[in-house]
């Protein structure tokens, strides 16, 4: 019934695309897939936007779902198109026309105009002409994702900093040149699965395009989108936990009062405001090498608690530990921040590894005293004590004097207490600890830290 | 409105000019008659949206703004007590005095009066109970008005992120079968159907259920060629030229990491207040009386003036030179 309308073939192919889109886990109900096809069936499916933005409209529901569901749609609806192709033997005349005459400096100019004036199909074109400039050299290695990078190394396209401004047309940015590598990509898979006639094998989505991304030679910016959806989230807390009346008291003064609208009888009850629950955090940050990759997004996550919790301390940990609040407070400004820390938190004594025996040592000594039952703790680190006694012991009453401990641990779960890692020692004294390595994780922390619920054991 | 280009025209003439998603999901919410659930930061303009579909459509718009603790008596519909407690009243003394007719508009007389909707089950009149249940005692609340409305009407539940769970599940009655059940009265189903829009910051995750029934439409800040048509949209004299300029300045300040970031409706304000400030250019001295109206957190006035003041030509000095 919900194929009417639609092109005979299209609405099974709709159903496979749903089906991969399960697979990469969005949420798609039954309910999802009913309402696309009536979207569909709305719009001329015959514009590509239309059709895109109604099958995104009605099926992806957030912010993620939706970035998923334009990585599939792409890989989908091209595959599809290619296998279609392959099946009828259709070919493309000469792709490489017109690719002799351009020089790589002339490329690379028109290449720039483009992507700052936004033109995808003339990208498109460009992507073509690079490809076979660079395929009548000899350079192709074959591998999609190797020459991608070679022919954008070649043509020299590189991402600039806002503040150098080169007098060599305009600037690109590093969303500019993933667009381009977009087409690039995609040309050359065309090209290979013309020349090999077969579709390569479908694989899901690498998780490294959802796992955060840490290390610091990767996006700065993608960390800071993560982090402001987190700042948002903790800036409503307090307000999610006044709404609830059911734990509320009645507030019999008030009530009293009320009543004399209605003639003694108390017939609305009030209520005892509830204060939000402000908690007490202390966060304690491992900024060694073997967490490199992790410590700059944690000192993001640590920077954006800061914003929302008046009460926060942070301490950076090495060898020793030392207490950074100071900075966090005084510094708007991440990049600063990061720096100041390295500079001046003077946590490294000699070798530069992590001594967690130690750390707790100190903590306790400086801060033990002040810990009571509101307090929180939340350690990031991976638990690597690179061979040195881990004090268990005294992590352990540090927890029992807080009212609430949580380790984040930037390493997957199936690391945990492999080689050095002391994981399971610490973990017996926290409230919980999470694995944190993409957004999800780090979600299911705040509404953990937001709503005082401890997570299903999964 | 018949297809989606019409559409993007007909909220352009409502003075709203929507990118592609936008009007494409317009377009849906009214042919499929389902809720559109739109999210975005703060001011790039969710709810204009929705007052844009208003103007378009010739609907009248009815808006629910959602708070903390707002609950069904607020939004749905609540009993009048005070005058059911007055009718009890007198008819009490009436009936004590041995008085003939009873003050209340009781219901059998109300024969002009519409019952609530189709779906409506009837009581035999018995008692008190029945006669004080009534239309005539009901307070309509938005949602019930919207439903309830004779004409149809375009209904806005701005920043549903701000309530709590459980009405999110009461709103789901409303947002799938258009009705509401009261328990004294029986089922109101609308008679026409309303175009919903949902609005939120996404300050919390909202239920699978209630986004199961929605489509989604997520609104970021606009293209600088976007947000220029915008600003000359709602300042038509200002100069090409300032106007470019101006959406550059604000589009570097929204890269900034600020507590706020300028919105859309504070790029407007901008640029009425250069209008009337009479400035021809951005350069510093007008950057920094003005940045006010774009910029409106201490710390973030601090930071805006280091980075963004810096780099706008100061005129005095380069006259000196």
């Amino acid at each position: 019934m919900s194929g009417e309308g639609l092109p005979p073939g299209l609405a099974p192919r709709l159903v496979a695309f749903f089906e991969e889109l399960r697979a990469e886990d969005v949420a798609v109900g039954t309910s999802e897939i009913l309402d696309a096809f009536e979207a569909v069936r709305a719009v001329p499916w015959t514009e590509p936007a239309d059709f895109r933005e109604a099958l995104g409209a009605t099926v992806a529901k957030s912010q993620d779902d939706r970035r998923i569901f334009d990585l599939v749609f792409d890989r989908y609806f091209f595959r599809a198109a290619e296998a279609e192709a392959v099946d009828r033997e259709l070919r493309e005349g000469d792709r490489s026309a017109g690719g002799e005459r351009l020089d790589p400096e002339q490329l690379r100019d028109a290449i720039r105009e483009a992507i700052a004036a936004g033109r995808e199909s003339e990208l498109r074109d460009l992507a073509r002409l690079a490809i076979a400039a660079f395929g009548r050299r000899g350079q192709g290695s074959g591998v999609v994702g190797v020459d991608v990078q070679r022919i954008r190394r070649t043509l020299g396209l590189q991402p600039q900093a806002p503040g150098d401004q080169r007098d060599d047309g305009p600037p690109i940015d590093r969303e500019g040149i993933n667009r381009f590598e977009r087409h690039l990509r995609r040309e050359l898979e065309r090209g290979l699965i013309e020349r090999t006639e077969k579709l390569p094998p479908s694989r899901p989505l690498a998780e490294l395009d959802r796992t955060l991304p840490t290390s610091p030679t990767q996006d700065l910016a993608a960390v800071h989108r993560a982090v402001a959806q987190l700042k948002r989230r903790l800036a409503t807390l307090g307000h999610e936990q006044r709404g609830r009346r059911r734990n509320s008291v009645v507030d019999v003064r008030k009530t009293m009062r009320a009543s004399l609208e209605t003639g003694g009888v108390p017939m609305y009850l009030r209520y005892r405001a509830k204060r939000p629950r402000r908690p007490e955090i202390i966060v304690l940050c491992d900024v060694s090498t073997s967490v490199t990759s992790a410590s700059v997004f944690f000192l993001s996550v640590l920077h954006a608690l800061h914003d929302s919790f008046r009460k926060l301390r942070s301490f950076v940990f090495i060898e020793r530990i030392s207490e950074v609040t100071e900075i966090f407070e005084r510094e708007r400004d991440f990049r600063q921040i990061s720096q100041r820390v390295s500079r001046e938190g003077g946590v490294a004594d000699i070798s530069g590894y992590t001594d967690y025996g130690r750390v707790w040592r100190e903590f306790a000594e400086e801060v033990g005293d002040e810990l009571h039952p509101r307090s929180t703790v939340i350690v990031l680190g991976d638990a690597r004590t690179n061979g040195r006694e881990p004090h268990a012991e005294i992590f352990g009453q540090i927890a029992a004097r807080s009212g609430r401990t949580f380790w984040l641990n930037p390493e997957p779960k199936l690391y945990w207490n492999y080689g050095d890692s002391v994981m399971s020692a610490y973990e017996r004294h926290c409230t919980a600890a999470f694995e944190c390595w993409t957004t999800r994780h780090l979600e299911d922390f705040v509404n953990v830290v937001a709503g005082g619920r401890l997570p299903e054991p999964t | 409105m018949e297809s989606v280009a019409e559409t993007k025209r007909a909220l352009e003439s409502a003075g709203y000019l929507a990118d592609e998603p936008a009007a494409l999901v317009a377009y849906l919410a009214q042919t499929l008659g389902k809720p559109v659930l739109v999210e975005g930061p703060a001011g790039v303009g969710k709810t204009e949206l929705a007052k844009a579909i208003s103007r378009a459509t010739g609907r009248e718009l009815i808006r629910l703004q959602c708070y903390e603790g707002l609950d069904e008596a607020k939004a749905l519909y609540e009993w009048n007590y005070r005058k059911q407690l007055l009718s009890i009243q007198a008819r009490a003394a009436t009936e004590a005095s041995g008085g003939a007719d009873p003050v209340g508009p009781g219901r059998e007389a109300g024969s002009g009066a519409d019952p609530v909707g189709p779906g409506r089950e009837a009581e035999e009149p018995t008692g008190i109970g029945s006669q004080i249940f009534t239309e005539d005692f009901l307070l309509t609340r938005p949602l019930m008005q919207a439903i309830a409305s004779t004409e149809p009407v375009v209904l806005l539940i701005d920043e549903i992120d701000k309530t709590d769970q459980e009405f999110e599940a009461m709103l789901l009655e409303v947002l799938s079968d258009f009705q509401i059940s009261i328990p004294e009265l029986g089922v109101i189903e609308s008679r026409t159907h309303p175009i919903v829009v949902l609005t939120s910051n996404n300050s919390r995750e909202l239920t699978e259920a209630l986004k199961r029934r929605c489509l989604y439409l997520w609104l970021d800040y606009p293209e600088i060629e976007r947000e220029m048509e915008i600003v000359r949209l709602h300042a038509p004299e200002l100069d090409a030229a300032l106007a470019r300029r101006l959406v550059e300045v604000i589009q570097m300040i929204r890269q900034l990491d600020l507590k706020k970031p300028p919105s859309i409706a504070e790029s407007v304000d901008w640029a009425r207040a250069l209008l009337l400030l009479g400035a021809e250019d951005i350069d510093r001295s007008v950057f920094e009386q003005t940045m006010s109206i774009i910029v409106k957190h201490r710390t973030d006035i601090d930071l805006v003036a280091e980075r963004v003041g810096v780099k706008l030509g100061a005129p005095e000095e380069i006259e000196a030179r």
